[in-house]
């Protein structure tokens, strides 16, 4: 093997910083092994995602633009992959797990024929060796594991966990254009189009900031009222099992086993009890918040500051101080 | 058509995990085995095919010990023809390249027009064996969905992504992973459930799939779990007292110089 290789993924042509924070991670263990670390950017028309890339400190970056992969492929973004992991040899490749990159990297690994670990929360380089930590049984444990055998080695990395790199160097990698040769009829699979899920602004698995709500919400239009609290704050909307199976709420938004397991800045907790399968999901955020009228409930046993108090009475009082801070 | 569904068995959810003696794998003493809920939700919708169309046919096939019979029990009941075991002493600890060599090796002894998986299982969450399999055999997948509507050997499926939802198409033979969502799972009836008390379950090894044993299991594993252990605990933190307004104030003023979370 001669680099590392990391998925940068873009959607119209703009750069996910989940596919910037693999791209951070894949410079810090480049660097640990010694070996030049490689971009790639799959898509059409992206002149502007690769010169931003590439003032992000890889190697070289590689333009795979396709007309055909202007929409998601799994087989035809497998494709763009598997020729960048051949032009520059790569040993190891990283990618987003985001939707597309976890659905992209098992179609590479089958192709490579390599081993693949998804969803990882830590990655180390022992005696010249990747090891990954990655949550199991929803993040109720946490598996350690490594790369048996020679050939390349495929990882998926979660999202708001690893640091992106600086921009804007002046010293940018070489975009180098990777001639696809697809048209929508050699494609298996490819998306017609893309619609905006119904009341999705932020995807829970993606923001920095959740706020959360349980059975205690009583019913879907009291949902409003964490909206806009998640609105003031910049971040996403989520849900525990209790709400999404009253119907209350979009599945979507659902945290837990069953649901998104997810590792935010902020979750703050509204009117949710904590069920096992609940904490699964959220309790490797950073910082947690429980607003629970019920004192005993088990969310307060996990969170770093627990507020025994009506959310109705609460969450308004917080989202107009929010509105306020951000105001001033 | 003739329908495959993969299944596993998983420790329900609401399991507490504790890491056996080991250190590499779950105490599974107390601990009560289910259907993958995601896989649920896959072998619904080949029902609904079914219902549709009596001619079709769904078989059900997992891999593993003697328990996940159970699991395979009640797909049964819930209204699936046919189902096979994966069973071989050689196939423990297998990664997910193994998983979906064994189950590839499965499918191609049949024709199938269209392959059911959950997600991923809830336990493991590779989220990875079923588009493993779909790119194995050369078929399309469509990935974590939430809508699947068929024609005359074409399809349309509606996958989850962040924010929005991707509309897919491609022919049959395909593969898809279900998302929760999809549909709302039956039941199994007490006719159901009687019936499937009569069904066999049918057999497989190694040898029966043609493939050599030092390729999958512990010793084929590429992926290897070095150890399992417990998320590092969450100390409790501090209740913040007094009313909504002064509650409000210490907590915006915790997150902002204490947690420095905003």
């Amino acid at each position: 093997m001669k680099s590392l290789l990391v998925f940068v993924e873009q959607r119209d042509g703009q750069v996910k910083k989940s596919g910037l924070e693999a791209l951070g991670e894949g410079l810090r263990v480049g660097a640990a092994l010694a070996l030049p670390v490689h971009a790639a950017l799959v898509g059409s028309d992206l002149e502007a995602a690769a010169a931003r890339v590439s003032g992000c400190g890889p190697h070289k970056v590689w333009n795979a633009s396709c007309p055909a992969l202007r929409l998601y492929s799994p087989d035809g973004y497998a494709t763009a992959l598997q020729q960048a992991v051949r032009r520059c040899d790569a040993g190891i490749i990283f990618l987003p797990a985001s939707a597309m990159g976890k659905d992209v990297a098992p179609r590479l690994a089958a192709r490579l024929g390599a081993p693949l670990a998804s969803d990882c929360t830590a990655v180390r380089v022992e005696e010249g060796r990747i090891v990954v930590d990655r949550p199991v049984y929803s993040g109720k444990a946490l598996a350690t594991v490594e790369f048996a055998g020679e050939g390349p080695i495929l990882a998926t990395l979660r999202a708001n966990l690893f640091s992106p790199p600086p921009e804007g160097r002046p010293d940018p990698a070489r975009v180098e254009s990777l001639p696809i040769a697809l048209d929508e009829a050699a494609l298996l699979c490819r998306t017609v189009e893309a619609t905006a899920a119904a009341g999705a602004r932020l995807d829970v698995a993606e923001a920095e900031i959740v706020v959360s709500g349980g059975r205690a919400m009583k019913g879907p239009e009291n949902f409003a009222i964490l909206q806009e609290l998640a609105d003031a704050l910049g971040g996403a909307l989520g849900a525990s099992r209790a709400a999404v199976d009253a119907g209350w709420i979009d599945h979507q938004h659902q945290v837990g086993q069953t649901g998104k397991t997810i590792s935010p800045n902020l979750y703050i907790a509204c009117g949710i009890s904590g069920a096992v399968q609940h904490l699964a999901g959220m309790s490797s955020s950073k910082v947690i918040v429980a607003i629970n009228k019920d004192a005993e409930a088990p969310i307060f046993k996990i969170a770093d500051y627990g507020l025994v108090a009506d959310l109705f009475q609460v969450v308004p009082i917080l989202t107009r101080e929010v509105r306020r801070l951000k105001g001033s | 058509m003739n329908l495959a569904v993969l299944v596993s068995q998983v420790p329900d959810t609401a399991t507490r995990i504790a890491i056996a003696a080991d250190g590499r794998s779950i105490d599974e003493s107390g601990v009560n085995f289910v259907l993958n809920p995601y896989d649920e939700f896959a072998l619904e919708e080949a029902l609904r095919i079914k219902d549709r169309d009596p001619l079709t046919q769904v078989t059900v096939i997992s891999i593993g010990e003697d328990r996940v019979q159970n699991a395979l029990r009640s797909c049964l009941a819930m209204g699936a023809d046919r189902a096979i075991l994966v069973r071989d002493p050689a196939l423990r600890g297998s990664d997910p390249l193994g998983t979906a060599r064994l189950l590839a090796a499965a499918l191609k002894q049949d024709r199938y027009d269209l392959l059911f998986f959950g997600r991923q299982s809830v336990g493991t969450d590779h989220a990875q064996t079923g588009i493993l399999v779909a790119e194995m055999l050369g078929v399309p997948h469509a990935g974590v969905i939430v809508k699947l509507t068929i024609e005359s050997g074409a399809a349309r499926a509606e996958r989850e992504i962040e924010g929005a939802h991707e509309h897919l198409v491609f022919r049959l033979p395909a593969a898809v992973t279900a998302q929760k969502g999809l549909n709302e799972p039956r039941y199994a009836s007490l006719k159901g459930i009687m019936a499937a008390k009569k069904k066999t379950i049918e057999f497989r090894d190694c040898a029966a799939l043609g493939i050599d044993p030092a390729t999958v299991g512990e010793r084929g594993a590429r992926l290897r779990l070095r150890r399992l252990s417990l998320p590092p605990a969450r100390k409790t933190g501090r209740r913040l007292e007094g009313e909504p307004e002064a509650q409000v104030r210490e907590l915006l003023r915790l997150l902002r110089e204490e947690a420095q979370a905003l």
